[in-house]
């Protein structure tokens, strides 16, 4: 059957269908399932998170002050920007204003966040999409090093640093425990890179293996700690003291210039290993432009890093904040997070119940009640289900619009808005990447210009990283080592009843939580996460989602190696864990690939 | 449980070596919480002697790979899934724990901690002792929900084969003072007490399958 969506895809789900289950190197549990047609291009594509989560579940009834550390558990990748997002809305809901350097601070353990998790995506998670480990064994160590040293400065590239990287691997294959490189699909035909770029790009795997603990320092040292750093309404918890010496707790000049030496190596990093890495890899794609999802057409930010505190404003915000619909990037529309009639979940295809599924609901008046029902088409059991029959309900992801669009986020998107805008520093690095390779603006709305997207950002967050320590460097050096305002820190200064919403960028995108507090206990709480967005199903409207969007009209090399579908999902980082949980019930870790 | 000593590799030297204690898992999924409810407890009832951390590595999968990389042992808490009855405690010593694909399954976060463990060693920083304190779970899809009562039950049993291993390893723990008041390693309601005060009953936290 053939049917055209209200946002401009054609989907014919009668060729034969492959599903991909688990799609592996994510955080949580998503599956696909894809028909191909007799040229094996993905014509029908269907996303489903598999496990239900709520978080109101677990924090109504709780003390709002707690919330941040409730919701740093939800997933173990996204820990800082749930709680700085949780912080924000109660403040918001307080009318709590918080100091400078608290918002310094706050950006750049945000930023620090960003930084980290581009880096560790592009490596750890994303580039095994494109980089094929085992042709790396053929590598010859001297080509590799000519190739590294005509890309970067980065010393780390003699002959004898590769020829010692390829012997590592090569005992590491040879004893058949080929670890974090297990899941690959090595060989598949659409790997293009030659053995010497797979080799540098394996090396530096492993020097970014070890070098991303130096960047969490940061979270350590104005955190208090890492894992699961600390955070505070109202501020940060971390005192400023400049003229202490080891005194335990504060933050004195010595843990200062320490934040500004790993500042300076982060940069040196993304500038001298991951942009150069990202331009080669990139240069032997270029003709895979596949994956734009709903890049050209509907992307939104809800914007981040205030330049000045307490102000969320589009102005003050360095992230871009706003809307982009119909493709139309000569206007970049406002968004308001508290407009009952602007963000809104939808569930008709989504496992829940609404007393009216026709209509969306805000959230801030959102429910979340399971209704595990399967519709006729389905294919299997309950419990082992081997095709989802998409017209009905099938997901434990909730589908979120924006004016009743679906809409895409994340780094692809913050740049498509910022350079929509016309804003000089996203704007210019964005053409410049595509002058080198020598493509057109249109190519930026792929899964290339996706993952191209996040290596930018990265090096924009470490240029801002210096920016705020300076900032706050500057700020202290003045006199002013306040950190946190606790005027209203008690329960009895609050309003009875009260609602606020906090925001923030996650390095995957936009991140919202709606909270209501009632008598100093939360009476409903709501987190609309990125991958919501990107992973979300059809909508009563019939739209899809970003995943959806991206897979179509990819042809597929090998229709039982998923290499292209995997690929495609990964430069969205997702992280399911946020937006669903996952249960694997037999732990299998290679994903489970069906042709029917 | 006895600890096999033809199978344990030889003690870091000196005063050097450096301990690791680490709890993993999802407190918000009722017994998904084991590791991290037994390294809270471990840090309540032992003060760490000097070169031991005690950490709360919650479900940060590959993050956690330089803690792992900056040890010589390494003692872990974690739910397993080995097929035993619920609540059933199981020590997993030295290269019983798999690192790699295609071994039993060890932990309920395989892909994420075994990947820490096999990226340790890709590293060539794998930790020269490393011992499992796994339990198997009854209930992980009370979201919000506390730990079940045969796994609560195997908390105070763990600590006593963590000691044991550890003593083996050449680290007493000494037992803190009764009524020593200091911050839990969980907070801000996060600790057992305050996490299961408010805990929604099982039947609302239910999963839909």
């Amino acid at each position: 059957m053939t049917i055209q969506t209200p946002n401009g895809f054609t989907l014919d789900n009668s060729g034969k269908r492959v599903v991909v289950d688990p799609v592996t190197r994510i955080e949580g549990h998503l599956r696909v399932e894809v028909n191909l047609d007799g040229d094996n291009v993905i014509r029908n594509a269907v996303s489903t998170g598999t496990m239900w989560r709520g978080i109101e579940v677990i924090l109504k009834g709780r003390d709002p002050r707690d919330a941040w550390a409730f919701t740093e558990r939800i997933c173990g990748v996204c820990t800082g920007t749930h709680a700085l997002t949780s912080v924000r809305a109660v403040e918001d809901a307080l009318a709590i204003k918080i100091p400078e350097n608290a918002n310094s601070i706050r950006n750049l353990m945000q930023l620090t966040l960003q930084a980290h998790d581009h880096l560790v995506h592009f490596y750890h998670l994303h580039a095994l999409d494109w980089v094929d480990v085992v042709s790396a064994l053929k590598a010859d160590p001297k080509a590799t090093s000519a190739l590294a040293q005509s890309i970067s400065p980065w010393p780390l590239s003699s002959p004898g640093y590769f020829k010692d990287i390829q012997g590592r691997l090569t005992r590491f294959v040879e004893s058949g425990q080929l670890g974090p490189f297990k899941n690959g699909y090595w060989g598949n035909p659409a790997y293009k890179l030659p053995p010497e770029a797979n080799l540098m790009a394996v090396a530096h795997y492993l020097e970014a293996l070890d070098f991303q603990k130096e960047i969490v320092k940061i979270h350590t040292i104005y955190g208090g700690k890492n894992p699961h750093p600390n955070w505070l309404v109202g501020g940060v918890p971390c005192a400023i003291n400049v003229d202490g010496v080891g005194a335990v707790g504060a933050v004195n000049m010595e843990r200062l210039n320490y934040v500004s030496s790993i500042i300076d190596q982060t940069n040196d990093f993304i500038n001298q290993v991951y942009i150069p890495d990202l331009m080669a890899i990139a240069s032997f794609y270029k003709d895979w432009l596949y994956g734009g999802g709903l890049s050209s057409k509907c992307v939104m930010s809800y914007g981040d890093i205030p330049e000045h505190a307490n102000d969320y404003s589009e102005k003050s915000l360095k992230l871009p904040r706003g809307a982009i619909i119909n493709g139309n990037l000569s206007e970049v529309l406002p968004i308001d997070l508290r407009n009952p009639d602007e963000i809104q979940e939808f569930v008709v295809h989504s496992w829940y119940k609404y007393p009216d599924e026709t209509k969306g609901l805000h959230p801030w008046d959102g429910v979340t009640e399971p209704n595990f029902v399967l519709g006729p088409n389905t294919k299997g059991t309950r419990t082992n289900i081997e095709q989802l029959d998409e017209a009905a309900k099938y997901s434990f992801i909730k589908a979120p619009r924006w004016k009743g669009n679906a809409m895409e986020v994340g780094p692809l998107a913050r740049w498509v808005i910022g350079y929509a805008q016309g804003k000089p520093e996203f704007k210019e690095p964005v053409q410049k990447v595509l002058t080198d390779l020598g493509l057109p603006v249109t190519a930026l709305f792929s899964t290339l210009g996706r993952t191209a997207a996040r290596g930018l950002e990265a090096q924009w967050a470490g240029a801002q990283m210096r920016y705020f320590q300076d900032k706050l460097m500057a700020n202290i050096k003045a006199g002013d080592s306040s950190t946190a305002n606790v005027d209203k820190w008690r329960p009895e200064t609050w309003p009875r009843e009260t609602k606020g919403v906090g925001f923030t960028e996650a390095p995957r995108g936009a991140l919202g939580h709606w909270i209501r507090i009632k008598d100093g206990k939360i009476d409903n709480y709501q987190a609309v996460v990125p991958t919501t967005w990107n992973g979300s199903p059809r909508d009563p409207k019939g739209n899809i989602g970003a995943f959806e969007a991206s897979l179509m009209n990819t042809p597929m090399a090998v229709p039982d190696q998923p290499l292209e579908i995997i690929r495609t999902l990964h430069s969205f980082d997702p992280c399911l864990a946020c937006s669903t949980h996952v249960m694997s019930p037999d732990g299998q870790e290679m994903a489970k690939v069906e042709v029917r | 449980m006895t600890i096999r000593e033809a199978d344990r590799p030889p003690a870091p030297s000196g005063s050097a070596a450096r301990t690791l204690v680490l709890g993993i898992g999802n407190i918000l999924w009722a017994d998904e919480g084991f590791g991290v409810r037994a390294v809270e407890a471990f840090d309540r009832r032992f003060a760490a002697p000097v070169g031991v951390t005690v950490l709360d590595g919650g479900t940060q999968g590959l993050y956690l790979v330089q803690h792992v990389t900056e040890t010589d042992a390494l003692l872990v808490f974690d739910a397993i899934d080995y097929g035993l009855e619920p609540g059933t405690l199981k020590l997993i010593e030295g290269d019983e724990v798999p690192k790699f694909t295609g071994a039993k399954k060890m932990s309920l976060h395989q892909t994420g901690f075994q990947e820490v463990l096999s990226a340790a060693d890709l590293l060539g920083k794998y930790p020269a002792r490393i011992a499992l304190i796994g339990c198997q779970p009854l209930d992980l899809e009370n979201w919000g929900g506390p730990l079940t009562d045969p796994v609560r039950a195997q908390i105070e049993p763990s600590l006593a084969l963590a000691r044991e291993v550890l003593r083996n390893w050449g680290v007493e723990l000494v037992e803190r003072a009764a009524g020593e008041v200091r911050p839990g390693l969980l907070g801000d309601g996060l600790d057992i007490q305050g996490y299961e005060r408010v805990a929604p009953d099982s039947a609302a936290g239910k999963g839909g399958t």
